[in-house]
């Protein structure tokens, strides 16, 4: 066996007998430290969502003008589908707008299916939408957003025209909402965070005390700095990620089966982050909890253990 | 070679000083008793020597290294160099004869092959070679001593201090510590002890250096206890 194997050995035996001997002092450190990174994790995902929802919405329209379709029963719809004249006329009256209509981008159904197909290729409900079902639209950008009322006013009672959103407002009060999801979850997360390498500090000084005799036969044998430090940093580090995985767990389930199974179910109007915001967040987590952990119990330990 | 100069050293700033302005030399190979009353200063030496304290004055050197100019980094290597044993022997209760001699080589990487042929020679060399699998509480006071003595060997030490190692025992387990003390000394390994058991010192006639308040009053060359 090499030398750092033994060494090695030797070490993660130490630190075994040193978590067993305070196995309550483990559990609460390996506890703050899933959920503080948990929420941590969790404020991450609020953010991706967001950024989903920015991504998808956000560039594409700002004011949708949703024309009659077979199904519609609007009062501007009582002649059916829109006409080619109606829609003609309306692109007319869009050009005329410029330069307060900076782009006009006509959906068709087949397009409108496309795209609803391509958001929500996850979900069962792709299977029972058919082109048909699905309003063609004009997709109009403003280039001053704020005179949106204008556009409305314009066309909001033309027959051949079912509705006419600004999406971008009703978003935004989604998005403030979400937005203040992601700063109170990242609030607690970060203050469960000051309260974990407290815990760690505090774990540290435990430790030091229950191996009191070790530590102090250790510097007398002349054991090096790093000897007498390793236990300690790699019993905070364990906490860590061990609490991390933990932390990656409830981050799987949150998406698996809160979002997937639960929210995304219910709320159908937009699609919902991937696996990939899951991993990519689980990432963070492990990797910012195992450094706190390094660097509170490195210096935890320069406070109660001299060389 | 250890070497004191001219030194001082004080616990608190504005304290009385643990020591002061001591000087005196000791040899390879050679064995030393340091006498004087509780707190006279015995434990402070053996202190700068493994440079858990600092003197404000005067160097300490041993083999011409100034131990209190040594990097931090620097100490465990000095350490490895000189064997300690204590009143209270300072075994970990958990570990049998054996783990806690080879614990001493493990804190430093040693390889298990070594740690396999160096703990029973040296338990062989403290007597307690049937007792590797004991545990602490399963010996007598001698015997703990002892197995501390062989921790304290085991990794080849040219220096071994005893602060009062026969504090605990009765007269006769001192004087059998005392024999292993003095075999181990006259294999080569300079021997400072300090202690305040007056029939110890009378009886091996080794060189005193006797501390009072901080002080060599007397460094005699085969020195009694007392002069009474």
């Amino acid at each position: 066996m090499s030398p750092f194997m033994t060494r090695f050995r030797f070490v993660l035996s130490e630190v075994w007998q040193g978590i067993s001997r305070s196995i309550t002092l483990t559990i609460a450190l390996i506890a703050t430290f899933a959920i503080s990174l948990s929420l941590l994790g969790v404020s991450l995902l609020v953010g991706s969502q967001v950024n989903e929802m920015k991504d998808y919405w956000f560039d594409k329209v700002e004011i949708s003008i949703f024309l009659c379709t077979s199904g519609s029963d609007t009062a501007t719809c009582t002649t059916g589908p829109a006409t080619e004249a109606q829609k003609s006329q309306i692109r007319t009256d869009l050009e005329a707008m410029k330069p307060l209509v900076s782009e006009i981008f006509f959906e068709s159904q087949q397009d409108a299916y496309n795209r609803f197909i391509e958001r929500f290729k996850s979900s069962p409900i792709s299977a029972n939408v058919t082109p048909d079902q699905l309003p063609e639209s004009f997709r109009i950008k403003l280039s001053n957003p704020e005179e949106f009322i204008t556009v409305v006013n314009k066309f909001m009672s033309r027959p051949g025209i079912e509705a006419v959103r600004d999406q971008r407002a009703t978003l935004s009060k989604l998005f403030s909402v979400l937005g203040g999801l992601q700063v109170l979850a990242l609030g607690f997360g970060l203050a469960m965070l000051v309260v974990t390498s407290l815990l760690v500090g505090n774990t540290i000084r435990v430790t030091a005390y229950a191996r009191r005799r070790e530590i102090a036969i250790m510097r007398l044998v002349g054991a090096s700095k790093m000897a007498l430090r390793l236990p300690f940093l790699l019993e905070a580090v364990f906490g860590a990620l061990v609490g991390g995985i933990i932390a990656t767990g409830i981050l799987s389930l949150i998406k698996g089966y809160l979002v997937d199974q639960v929210i995304a179910t219910s709320f159908t109007f937009t699609s919902f982050f991937g696996w990939q915001a899951v991993v990519s967040a689980s990432i963070i987590c492990i990797v910012s909890g195992t450094l706190l952990a390094f660097i509170t119990a490195w210096f935890g330990i320069a406070r109660h253990l001299k060389v | 070679m250890i070497k004191f100069e001219n030194v001082t050293m004080a616990y608190r700033k504005d304290g009385n000083p643990a020591l002061n302005d001591v000087t005196f030399e000791i040899a390879d190979g050679e064995f030393v008793f340091l006498v004087g009353q509780s707190g006279a200063g015995k434990s402070t030496v053996l202190r700068l020597l493994i440079r858990e304290e600092s003197a404000q004055n005067g160097t300490v050197l041993i083999d011409d290294i100034n131990i209190g100019m040594l990097p931090e980094k620097e100490v465990p290597k000095l350490r490895r160099n000189i064997g300690m044993v204590f009143q209270d022997f300072r075994l970990l209760p958990e570990k049998t004869v054996a783990e806690n001699v080879a614990f001493a080589l493990q804190v430093l990487s040693k390889s298990p092959d070594e740690i396999k042929q160096t703990v029973p020679a040296v338990l062989d060399l403290v007597g307690l070679l049937d007792k590797a699998n004991r545990r602490p509480e399963q010996l007598s006071g001698g015997e703990q001593q002892r197995v501390a003595i062989a921790r304290a060997l085991v990794n080849r030490p040219a220096i071994l201090m005893a602060d009062e190692p026969t504090g605990n025992l009765d007269p006769d387990t001192s004087v059998e510590i005392m024999r292993l003390l003095d075999q181990i000394n006259k294999a080569g390994t300079t021997v400072i002890m300090a202690t305040h058991d007056a029939g110890i010192v009378d009886q091996m006639r080794k060189r005193v250096i006797e501390i009072t308040g901080g002080t060599i009053i007397r460094d005699q060359a085969r020195g009694v206890y007392g002069y009474s």
